[in-house]
C-alpha cells in the first residue's frame, strides 16, 4: 500500500521534472540537425523560472476566468499524465480514470484554453481558438476511435490492462493496431501542435494555433501553462510508448531493482521519440490551415478502420 | 381509492388537479398586478410536492395501487399508475417544473403580457405529468394532445414578434402529425378488441409485422416531439420562440416525456424485441446528434443554439436505447440494462444543465434585450454569478470530467464497447459508425459551448445593451444555482444515480448495472473493474488538490505581482469590439469542414477593385437539406393537391349528386368483394 503510494507519488513527480526536458531535447536535437548550436538542453526549466520571477501582466479587459484558466489546464493534463503508466504499471490510482477519461481531461484542458483565448477580447486570441476547436473537433473523434481498437482487443479501456496485454504472448501481429498506430501518432502530433499542423517556434505568423491563445498570458501565469504544454507532449509520448512499446516496464508487486530498469526503459523511450519527432519536424514543412482537416481526417479513418475491422473479425 | 401516501397515483394526480386549479384561477388573475409571484409560487410548492412523491416511488419501489376513473371511454375508463419507469420520469418533469416555477418567480416580472402566460404555465405541467401517469392509450393521447396544445399557447405567447407566428404554425403541424402517428400506433396496439388499457395491451401483445408498423409509427410520434434528425424541423423554431423558462421546459424537459413515450411503448407494451429495430433507433440517433450540433454551431441566435444542441442530445439518448434493444434482442440483459441506464442518466443530465442554458440565456435577454450573439459580449463583468452557472453547465454538456454530461456519455462508450458479442452483421457493422458519429458530435458540442460562452460572455461588448448589462434576480439565480449544484454532484457520485435508475432498469430488461454504492471510494463500474471504471469523486479531487496545490505553491514561491495594461494582442490591438472574433468567424473552420457536404454551404467573397473605396463582403449560404428535401416537397405536394381539389367546391348540384352515387356504388362493391 505505502509502497504503491510512493510509486504514483513518484510516476506524478517525474512526469512533471521531465517534461520541460523532453522539450528542451527535442528543440537541441532539431538545432543539431540543422547545424546549430541549439539553446541548452536545461534552457526550458531557465525559461520557467525566469517567467515565474516576473510579474503577471494582464489585459485590461481580462476577468477572473482569465487568471483562474492556467491552473485548471495544469491540473487537468498533470491529472491526465499521472494517470498514464510510465515506468511501472498497475498504478494505485490507475482504475480511478481509464483512457476514455484521460482523453476528456485533456479535453477540459482545450476547452478552458480556449475559453481564454476569447477572453481578453482580442482578434488574435479568436483565431487560436477558433482553430483550435476545429481541429478538435477532428483529433478527439479520431483519438476515441484508438481507444475503441485498443480497448476491443484488450477487453478493457483501463491502460494498466491494455498495457499488460500487449505484453503478454496474446496479442500477435494485427493490422488493427498498425492502423491504431499511425492514427495515434498523427493525432499526438496535431494535439501538441507540432509541424505539420502548428509551429511550437512561431509568434507572430497567420497561421499559428496554439501559440495565439496565449497571446496575453504572461509571467506565472505563461509558465503553467507552458508546463502543461510539455506535460501534454510527455504524455502522449508515454501514451504511444505504454500501449505500443510496454516492454521494460516494472509490473506490480516488482522490487526495487524492476523499477530502476522501468525507469531507465522510460527514459530511452523518451529520447528514442524525442529524436523521431524532430527528424520528422525537420523533414516537413507546415500546412495550411484548412489543409489539416484532411490530415485528421484521415486520422479519423484509420481509427474507424481499426475498429471496424475489429468488430468485424470477432465473428470471423 | 386509495388512500393518499405521497407515494400514489392518487396522490400524484391530486397534484396535477392543482395545477390545473392554478390554471384556470389565473384566466381572470393574470392581469392582476403581482399575479405572476403567487402563480409561479403555487407552482413551485405544487411540484415541489410531486417531486417529493415521485422520489419516494422511485426509490422506495413503486406503488401497487392504481386509479380507475370514469372518464374517457366508456368501457375503458381512464386508467393512472405508477411504476418505476414513470416514477423516473415523473421525478425528471418536477424537477424541472420546480426550477423553472422558481425561475419564473423573478424572470415572469418582465412578461410584457402574463395573461398569455400565466394560465398556459400550469397546465402545460398537468399535461407533461399526465402524460406520465396515464395508463391507457386514450389518457395518454388525451394527455399527449393538452400538453402539445398548452406548449403551443406559450409558444404563441410573444406571437406578434418576429417569426414566433411561423414557429407555432410549423409546431401545431407537427404536432398533430406526431398524435396521428401514435394514434395509429395505439391503435395497432389495441386490436380488433379495443383494448385500450395498457395491461390489456401488454397481455395481447402484436404480432411481428404490426410490431414492426408500431415501431415505425412510434419513431415518427415520438420522435417528432423528442426532435430526433430529419422530424426536428419544429424544435428550434418553436423552443426559443417561448419565454425562456418555458424554453427550458419544452427543451429540458417536454423532449424526454416524449422519450419516455417511446420507452413506454417499445419496452414495455410492444413484447419482445427483434434486434433489426435497433438499426432505425441507432441511425436516427446518431444522425440526430451530429446534425443537431452543427446546425448549433451555425446559428447566431442565443435560443436556437441551445435549441439546435437539444437535438444532439437527444440523439445520444437514443443511441442509448437502440443499444438497449440490440442487446436485449440478443439476450445480453446486462449490457441492455448498462445501456439503457447510461440513456436514463442521461435524460435527467440533460434535464439539468439544458435548463440552466435556457435560465442563462433568459437572464441575458433581461440583461440586454438581445438573442443575437454579434451584439453580445464581456457579460462575466457584469454578470458574474450567472456567468459562472452558464459555464458550468456549458463543461457539462461539453462532457468534461468530472462533471455530469461526462458520466452519462461515458457509460454510453462503454456499452458501444460491449457490442462485438452481437451476432448480425447490420449491427457489427453501424454501431463502431455511431461510435464515431457520437464522438464526432461530442467534439462538437465542446466547440459549440466555447463559442457561446466566449462570445456572450468573455471578450469586449460588443453593443451599447450589452455594455449597460445588470445581474439577474435573486429567484433565477437560485434556480440555476440548485440545477448546476446537482450537475456537479451527480458529476461526482454518478454511482447514486445509477443506483437509483436501476429499479426502471430492472423491470425493463431483467438485469442490473452492479450496485455501485457500495464500490470502493464511490467509483462506477460498468461489468467489472478489470474491465473499465470511472471515479468522479477522485477526479475532482486530484484536479482539485493540483489545481490549489500549483497556486498556492506559486504563489507563495514566485512574484505575486499583477499589472493591468492594455492587450497586447500581437503588438496590433484596435480599441474597436467589432475586431475581436464573432460568432460566425469562430464557426467558420468548421463550417468549412464540414459544411460543404452538410449544408451545402458556398462562400462568395466580393472584393472591390483597388482604389474601389467599399467595403470587401463575404456572404455565406446554409442550406437546410431536411427542409428542402424532406418538407418542401410535401408542402408542394399538399398546396398542389388542394389547388386541384379546389374545383370540387364549385360544381353543380348535380355532378355532386352523381359523385355521392358512384362514391355509393364503389362502397358497396368494396364490400361485396370483401371476404
Amino acid at each position: 500500500m505505502i509502497f504503491d503510494l510512493a510509486i504514483q507519488n513518484a510516476q506524478m513527480l517525474l512526469v512533471l521534472a521531465l517534461a520541460p526536458l523532453l522539450t528542451g531535447f527535442i528543440r537541441k536535437v532539431k538545432a543539431r540537425l540543422l547545424r546549430r548550436q541549439g539553446p541548452p538542453l536545461l534552457q526550458p526549466y531557465r525559461d520557467l523560472l525566469r517567467l515565474l520571477r516576473k510579474e503577471a501582466v494582464l489585459a485590461e479587459n481580462a476577468s477572473w476566468l482569465f487568471r483562474v484558466i492556467p491552473y485548471l489546464i495544469f491540473a487537468a493534463t498533470w491529472v491526465a499524465a499521472s494517470l498514464v503508466p510510465t515506468f511501472a504499471a498497475g498504478l494505485m490510482f490507475n482504475w480511478s480514470a481509464d483512457l476514455i477519461a484521460v482523453i476528456a481531461l485533456l479535453g477540459s484542458a482545450r476547452f478552458f484554453l480556449a475559453l481564454a483565448g476569447m477572453d481578453a477580447g482580442t482578434s488574435f486570441g479568436g483565431i487560436g481558438s477558433s482553430r483550435e476547436m476545429m481541429i478538435a473537433t477532428l483529433a478527439e473523434p479520431a483519438t476515441i476511435m484508438i481507444v475503441f481498437t485498443l480497448a476491443l482487443l484488450a477487453g478493457s479501456t483501463q491502460l494498466s490492462v491494455v498495457a499488460g496485454f500487449m505484453l503478454s504472448p496474446a496479442v500477435g501481429l494485427r493490422v488493427s493496431l498498425g492502423l491504431a498506430l499511425v492514427a495515434l501518432v498523427m493525432v499526438a502530433i496535431a494535439e501538441n501542435a507540432r509541424i505539420p499542423i502548428d509551429n511550437p517556434a512561431t509568434h507572430l505568423e497567420l497561421t499559428m494555433v496554439h501559440e495565439a491563445m496565449l497571446l496575453e498570458y504572461s509571467g506565472r501565469h505563461l509558465a503553467v501553462i507552458e508546463l502543461a504544454a510539455s506535460l501534454k507532449l510527455l504524455l502522449y509520448m508515454s501514451l504511444i510508448a505504454c500501449v505500443f512499446i510496454p516492454w521494460g516496464q516494472a509490473q506490480p508487486g516488482g522490487g526495487a531493482s524492476a523499477q530502476m530498469i522501468g525507469v531507465a526503459a522510460y527514459i530511452a523511450k523518451l529520447a528514442a521519440g524525442g529524436v523521431l519527432l524532430a527528424l520528422f519536424e525537420t523533414a516537413v514543412a507546415k500546412m495550411r490551415v484548412f489543409r489539416v482537416s484532411d490530415f485528421l481526417g484521415a486520422a479519423l479513418m484509420l481509427g474507424l478502420l481499426g475498429t471496424l475491422l475489429l468488430f468485424v473479425s470477432r465473428s470471423l | 381509492m386509495a388512500p393518499m401516501i405521497p407515494a400514489s397515483p392518487a396522490f400524484a394526480l391530486s397534484c396535477v388537479g392543482a395545477l390545473l386549479a392554478i390554471a384556470v384561477l389565473a384566466i381572470p388573475g393574470g392581469r392582476l398586478r403581482d399575479a405572476a409571484p403567487v402563480v409561479y409560487g403555487a407552482c413551485l410548492a405544487t411540484s415541489l410536492v410531486a417531486l417529493g412523491g415521485a422520489l419516494i416511488c422511485l426509490l422506495a419501489g413503486p406503488p401497487a395501487s392504481n386509479v380507475v376513473l370514469p372518464l374517457g371511454l366508456p368501457w375503458v375508463g381512464a386508467h393512472f399508475r405508477i411504476d418505476a419507469l414513470a416514477a423516473f420520469f415523473l421525478a425528471v418533469v418536477n424537477l424541472g417544473a420546480v426550477a423553472a416555477s422558481l425561475y419564473g418567480i423573478g424572470y415572469g416580472r418582465h412578461e410584457s403580457e402574463p395573461q398569455r402566460v400565466l394560465p398556459f404555465f400550469p397546465a402545460f405541467l398537468a399535461g407533461m405529468n399526465l402524460v406520465v401517469l396515464a395508463d391507457d392509450a386514450f389518457s395518454f393521447l388525451l394527455a399527449w394532445e393538452f400538453m402539445s396544445l398548452a406548449s403551443w399557447a406559450l409558444v404563441m405567447a410573444h406571437h406578434r414578434e418576429g417569426d414566433n407566428a411561423r414557429a407555432g404554425y410549423v409546431y401545431i403541424v407537427m404536432a398533430s402529425f406526431g398524435t396521428l402517428a401514435l394514434l395509429l400506433a395505439f391503435g395497432l396496439l389495441a386490436g380488433p378488441e379495443g383494448g385500450y388499457a395498457f395491461a390489456a395491451i401488454r397481455a395481447h401483445g402484436a404480432s411481428a409485422p404490426s410490431a414492426a408498423l408500431v415501431l415505425g409509427l412510434v419513431l415518427l410520434g415520438a420522435g417528432s416531439k423528442a426532435g430526433l434528425a430529419p422530424l426536428h424541423v419544429w424544435l428550434p423554431l418553436a423552443h426559443p420562440a417561448a419565454p425562456s423558462h418555458v424554453s427550458a421546459l419544452m427543451s429540458g424537459v417536454m423532449t424526454k416525456v416524449a422519450v419516455y413515450g417511446f420507452i413506454r411503448i417499445v419496452f414495455d407494451l410492444l413484447g419482445p424485441q427483434a434486434w433489426w429495430w435497433g438499426l432505425p433507433v441507432l441511425a436516427a440517433g446518431g444522425g440526430s446528434a451530429v446534425l443537431g450540433v452543427l446546425y448549433a454551431l451555425m446559428q447566431n441566435d442565443l435560443k436556437r443554439v441551445l435549441a439546435y444542441s437539444t437535438i444532439e442530445n437527444i440523439g445520444l439518448i437514443f443511441v442509448g436505447l437502440g443499444l438497449t434493444i440490440a442487446f436485449e434482442a440478443n439476450g445480453f440483459h446486462a449490457a441492455a440494462a448498462l445501456a439503457l441506464t447510461a440513456a436514463l442518466f442521461h435524460v435527467f443530465n440533460h434535464a439539468l444543465f439544458k435548463s440552466i442554458l435556457f435560465f442563462g440565456a433568459g437572464a441575458v435577454l433581461t440583461a440586454t434585450g438581445e438573442r443575437q450573439m454579434d451584439r453580445l459580449g464581456g457579460l462575466i463583468h457584469k454578470m458574474p454569478l450567472t456567468s459562472f452557472l452558464v459555464l458550468i453547465a456549458c463543461a457539462a454538456i461539453s462532457a468534461l470530467p468530472p462533471l455530469n454530461g461526462f458520466a452519462s456519455e461515458w457509460l454510453v462508450f462503454q456499452a458501444i464497447l460491449l457490442s462485438p458479442q452481437l451476432p448480425q452483421w447490420g449491427l457489427k457493422l453501424l454501431i463502431p459508425a455511431v461510435g464515431a458519429l457520437l464522438a464526432l458530435s461530442a467534439a462538437l458540442a465542446a466547440a459549440c459551448f466555447v463559442r457561446v460562452f466566449g462570445i456572450v460572455f468573455l471578450g469586449r461588448p460588443r453593443s451599447q445593451q450589452a455594455r449597460d448589462a445588470h445581474e439577474v434576480d435573486r429567484w433565477s439565480i437560485s434556480a440555476m444555482a440548485m440545477l448546476a449544484a446537482l450537475c456537479v454532484i451527480a458529476g461526482v457520485l454518478p454511482g447514486f444515480m445509477i443506483d437509483s435508475i436501476a429499479s426502471v432498469v430492472d423491470a425493463l430488461t431483467g438485469a442490473r448495472m452492479p450496485a455501485q454504492a457500495s464500490l470502493q471510494w464511490l467509483s462506477i463500474v460498468p461489468v467489472a473493474e478489470s474491465r473499465s471504471s470511472y471515479n468522479g469523486l477522485l477526479v475532482f479531487a486530484f484536479i482539485a488538490a493540483s489545481a490549489s496545490l500549483a497556486a498556492y505553491a506559486i504563489h507563495r514561491l514566485a512574484s505575486q505581482a499583477v499589472r493591468r495594461a492594455p492587450a497586447w494582442d500581437c503588438g496590433f490591438p484596435d480599441p474597436s469590439p467589432s475586431t475581436q472574433y464573432s460568432a460566425e468567424s469562430f464557426s467558420q473552420p468548421i463550417q468549412r469542414v464540414f459544411g460543404s457536404y452538410v449544408f451545402k454551404a458556398s462562400e462568395r467573397i466580393d472584393m472591390p477593385a483597388p482604389g474601389d473605396m467599399r467595403p470587401a463582403r463575404i456572404k455565406v449560404e446554409l442550406r437546410d437539406l431536411a427542409w428542402e428535401l424532406i418538407y418542401a416537397p410535401i408542402a408542394q405536394a399538399v398546396s398542389f393537391t388542394a389547388e386541384r381539389l379546389n374545383r370540387l367546391q364549385f360544381l353543380t348540384i348535380r355532378v355532386y349528386l352523381s359523385l355521392v352515387f358512384f362514391a355509393l356504388v364503389t362502397l358497396l362493391l368494396a364490400l361485396a368483394v370483401w371476404p
